[in-house]
């Protein structure tokens, strides 16, 4: 018997034709997912939108000149005095809502982007400090991070916006603070982990500084679990803006993001102008419904032991 | 043949998995008398536990019967109707588990567990219930059975569970238990204490057991006749004795060969080279054939039927290692 | 398990101290914390000496000791929008907000526990994969949005309940509850499945992944094996294990229910202490902001210790191991 006609038994992958750099397996395996492609192209749509606001918009609703109170609370659909369709309708003072809710995605995304930046460099710098300092350090930070993850963050930003008051930045502060501890206690995580591989020991026995073996070694290695945190969190400041500024306790009335222009059409809504609440409210739910899908494909594709 | 309790007839059980069909169980047949007891030998992945829950009707999506027949007592269970297979459970057949950690609800006290094994079907009082139950943990070795049935699982040790098991296994007196490797799990000592009172069990009650098992020990000790699995299928089958004294398969003579007491202190362990092959991409011709030791060119082409021989024993090769069959 | 409980009191007790501490030094940097004790129509010279009257001009510390002992004594300042008591404020709204918190909690389970449990049991059927969309949906909904949706729905369009307000409220044992009167039931239903959705989602998520790795147990084939019908294998051995971990999660979670109902409270105008907490965050009645902190903080710390109890009671394992330790 000759071993060459021996039918394989098991099965070996075929080799990759060409090499694949990390980041476009990365691309692949993530837009094998539908509908994870269907949110990230949504999301990616939504940012153009707003970034292209002052464009495409129809009217500025921050011009008072351009805003005819002859126009209040028109159904979607119906003509403006300066004779342009409102295809979503207007406000109770006459804003043309299209353009209300492409100026609100601006702030709203920027209050997310941005409250999710300072956190994350936050939350990253004292998680990273925990895992290296070790000791008395770690426990008193992560005493702080669990008793701030045990807090509802509703109830946080509202005490924190009580006491710091209306604004952006006021509201911006608010959600850094809300979100901080949950980068730190991942970071601290991954740190740990990494801390302890042989690539650490190596940079510190050539002799590298600290801040250049956490930096340039340690940090990388982390970023995976951070950017997945990073996608689930910035959906959750958006909608967490959103509910203050509907409880009128976050954005003022001149800084309208799209929580404010879902309040002032609340009063509207039971004498049947449904769309001044409902059309923004749908933007805001495109928003953190595509953040969210994204997200969760990010968490599949980056993190395979996290699956489930 | 009218004493046969189980009948199983080129049984097929295949799982429909994404990565293909895997036909676990490919056209088994055999048959079990009157407390007789069965030992249903074969490595992990043989099918010999997908065979005992073919039985039990317990195989579930993406797993499915798809040929064969298995008869209990005359009576065809293949097709049978969820709620019909419900009433032959636990009464027409019962089943003990490999691990007796894992067999007992973990949050029910062992009273509840038992009482609903006999209240599922017999109509008694809960007292009555209550009352069968304490007998049965007696009659297997269970001390102070009625203090004992208000425990938790978790406060039993794993060879007194499994004794837990056997007596829910044995309320309703079933004609036919099947054993997948019940105590493989435990220690040696209750090993053997646990296979001698299934036996004395059996023989007071006239139960016939579907021992399921990798080692051969315990079926030469246990078991009236023996029937090999390999791949989905049975390649030997025959009296134990016979069998694992002249093997005729070379894969009950590997299995044989690799027990620790068949070779000399301090000689290397035998064992079959390779690896139980995917049942996903079974190779055509004899499964076996890429580890056999005597495989011919007709092995790899030719899947082998199986050739009786006398005394009730089949053998599903093309070259058996002695004699010669008759043709089945 | 005596030994057991008296640790946790004293864990408890410490986080209570340690949110004390981080209140009263939270007010006194964020502001004066004379504002927290004098009304905003005084002037400069009222507010001085009610400073030192109050002994606000005394070192921090001591006014922290003065702090502590008042608020052992259930003592956290005046609202000075109401003039009443802080606490006995908070403590009037309670009752409301905990009927709410119990109703959403209560549909929660209803909800979400049968969903979850069919989405585990048929992971591959069609309406399961619909739950699970609609559990993904529900966490990403934002309260106030899906508050709003409620009220167009069926108090604007469909004209089938109530959209604002308490209903017709009977006392039971000193206890103002709406739970009694048909009217009350349909002024809670709609604010109550509000504030329930994201709970509902977080039940069917738990229940579908207990039910999922329950029916590959052994102990569930075996239960099979012994000829039980469907219904008791999932309502008593599939059911009594995914309990365990949904009771603990719904337990904690109730206080996020507490503190959400304040969204709920202000959108379906009901007179509990989430929309009081609201009210007084715009009209800067800090009194009444640190006492709800206080009082939400104690609810907190009693859940978790009830918590834990109550798990214990579930599983025989932990009570075995908590005795024996």
């Amino acid at each position: 018997m000759s071993e060459t006609s021996l039918p394989p038994v098991t099965t070996t992958p075929a080799a990759p034709t060409r090499e694949e750099t990390p980041l476009r397996r990365f691309a692949r395996s993530f837009i094998e997912d539908r509908v994870a492609l269907l949110g990230l192209l949504v999301f990616a749509t939504i940012v153009l939108l707003a970034l292209a606001a002052p464009l495409i918009a129809p009217q500025n609703p921050y011009d008072l000149a351009a805003v005819d109170v002859m126009d209040s609370r028109q159904p979607p659909g119906a003509v403006a005095g300066e004779g342009f369709t409102m295809w979503l309708g207007s406000d109770g003072v006459g804003r043309d809502l299209l353009s209300g809710i492409l100026y609100g995605l601006r702030i709203s995304l920027m209050v997310g982007a941005f409250s999710g930046l300072i956190a994350a460099t936050v939350g990253m710098t004292v998680g990273l400090i925990a895992a290296y300092a070790g000791g008395k350090v770690e426990t008193v930070i992560m005493r702080l991070v669990d008793l701030q993850l045990s807090l509802p963050s509703v109830l946080v930003a509202l005490i924190l916006v009580a006491a710091l008051g209306k604004g952006v930045d006021k509201i911006i502060i608010a959600l850094v603070i809300v979100q901080w501890a949950y980068y730190a206690r991942t970071v601290r995580g991954s740190a740990l982990v990494e801390r302890r591989k042989e690539y650490v020991e190596a940079a510190q026995s050539l002799g590298l500084s600290h801040a250049r073996t956490v930096f340039r070694h340690i940090l990388p290695n982390c970023l995976a679990p951070v950017i997945v945190i990073a996608t689930v969190q910035t959906a959750h400041a958006i909608s967490l803006e959103a509910t203050l500024s509907f409880l009128g306790v976050g954005l003022p009335q001149t800084e309208p993001s799209l929580g404010v222009l879902i309040a002032n059409g609340f009063q509207y809504m039971i004498s049947g102008s449904y769309w001044i609440s409902v059309f923004p409210g749908l933007a805001l739910l495109m928003t953190i419904v595509s953040i969210n899908l994204v997200g969760d494909r990010l968490r599949d594709v980056l993190n395979p032991r996290l699956e489930k | 043949m009218s004493d046969h309790v189980l009948q199983v007839s080129d049984l097929k059980t295949h799982f429909f998995t994404r990565a293909g069909t895997v036909k676990s169980v490919d056209g088994v047949s055999f048959h079990v008398s009157r407390g007789e007891v069965l030992g249903l030998v074969g490595e992990s992945g043989s099918g010999k536990s997908v065979t005992g829950f073919s039985i039990m009707g317990l195989i579930d999506p993406p797993g499915r019967i798809v040929e064969g027949s298995i008869k209990l007592n005359g009576k065809e269970l293949v097709g049978l109707g969820e709620g019909e297979f419900r009433k032959v459970r636990g009464r027409e057949v019962a089943m003990i588990f490999q691990d007796p950690m894992m067999t007992l609800n973990p949050v029910l006290r062992i009273d509840t567990q038992m009482i609903e094994a006999v209240t599922a079907h017999d109509k008694v009082s809960h007292k009555a219930a209550r009352a069968r139950a304490r007998d049965a943990l007696a009659k297997v070795g269970i001390p102070s059975p009625e203090e004992r049935l208000k425990a938790y699982p978790h406060q039993f040790s794993g060879g007194m569970r499994q004794r837990v098991a056997i007596a829910i296994a044995l309320l309703h007196r079933p004609p036919l238990i099947i054993c997948d490797e019940p105590t493989t799990a435990l220690d040696v000592t209750i090993q053997s204490q646990i296979l001698a009172e299934m036996q004395s069990l059996c023989a007071e009650t006239g139960t016939a057991l579907v021992w399921i098992t990798h080692d051969l020990g315990v079926v030469a000790g246990l078991a009236d006749r023996i029937a090999v699995m390999y791949a989905g299928r049975i390649v030997e089958a025959g009296a134990v004795d016979p069998v694992l004294d002249t093997p005729l398969h070379p894969y009950t003579a590997g299995l044989l060969g690799s027990l620790p007491s068949e070779g000399e202190p301090g000689e290397m362990l035998r064992q079959i080279r390779g690896s139980t092959p995917s049942l996903a991409r079974l190779p055509q011709g004899c499964a076996f054939a890429p580890r056999c030791d005597y495989a011919q060119a007709d092995c790899l082409t030719i899947a082998p039927a199986t050739t009786a021989f006398p005394g009730e024993r089949g053998v599903r090769c093309h070259h058996p290692l002695s004699g010669t069959g008759v043709a089945a | 398990m005596a030994a057991f409980i008296l640790r946790r009191l004293a864990q408890a007790l410490f986080v209570i101290g340690a949110m004390l501490v981080i209140v009263f030094f939270g007010v006194n940097v964020v502001g004066d914390p004379i504002y927290m004790l004098v009304s905003p129509e005084m002037n400069q010279e009222q507010i001085a000496e009610t400073a030192r009257s109050l002994g606000l001009d005394r070192p921090i510390w001591e006014q922290f000791l003065i702090f502590l002992r008042n608020a052992v004594q259930g003592d956290l300042g005046r609202s000075f929008v109401h003039g009443e008591s802080a606490i006995k404020l908070i403590l009037s709204r309670m009752p409301a907000t905990l009927e709410l918190a119990l109703v959403a909690l209560f549909m929660a389970i209803v909800i979400g526990l049968p969903l979850g449990l069919y989405a585990g049991l048929k992971p591959e059927s069609k309406a399961s994969r619909a739950i699970m969309a609609i559990s993904i949906l529900g966490f990403s909904l934002p309260t106030f949005w899906v508050g709003l949706m409620l009220i167009l729905a069926f108090a604007v369009g469909l004209g089938w309940l109530p959209a604002t307000g308490r209903g017709e409220t009977v006392s039971v044992l000193g206890i103002e509850t709406s739970l009694l009167t048909v009217d009350g039931w349909q002024h809670v239903a709609l604010p109550a499945l509000n504030l329930a959705l994201l709970k509902i989602s977080l039940v069917i998520r738990l229940a579908r992944a207990g039910a999922r790795e329950a029916a590959l147990m052994d102990y569930v084939k075996f239960a099979r094996a012994k000829g039980l019908s469907q219904s008791r294998i999932i309502g008593v051995h599939i059911l009594k294990n995914i309990m365990i971990p949904i009771v603990t999660v719904l337990g904690l979670e109730f206080g996020s229910l507490v503190a959400f109902s304040v969204v709920t409270e202000t959108i379906f105008a009901w007179p509990g202490m989430g929309r009081l907490l609201l009210e007084a965050i715009t009209r800067l009645d800090r009194p009444v902001i640190v006492a709800y902190v206080m009082v939400v903080v104690v609810l907190f710390v009693t859940i978790n210790l009830l918590v834990d109890l109550v798990y214990s009671a579930l599983d025989p394992r932990v009570r075995l191991t908590e005795a024996s330790t």
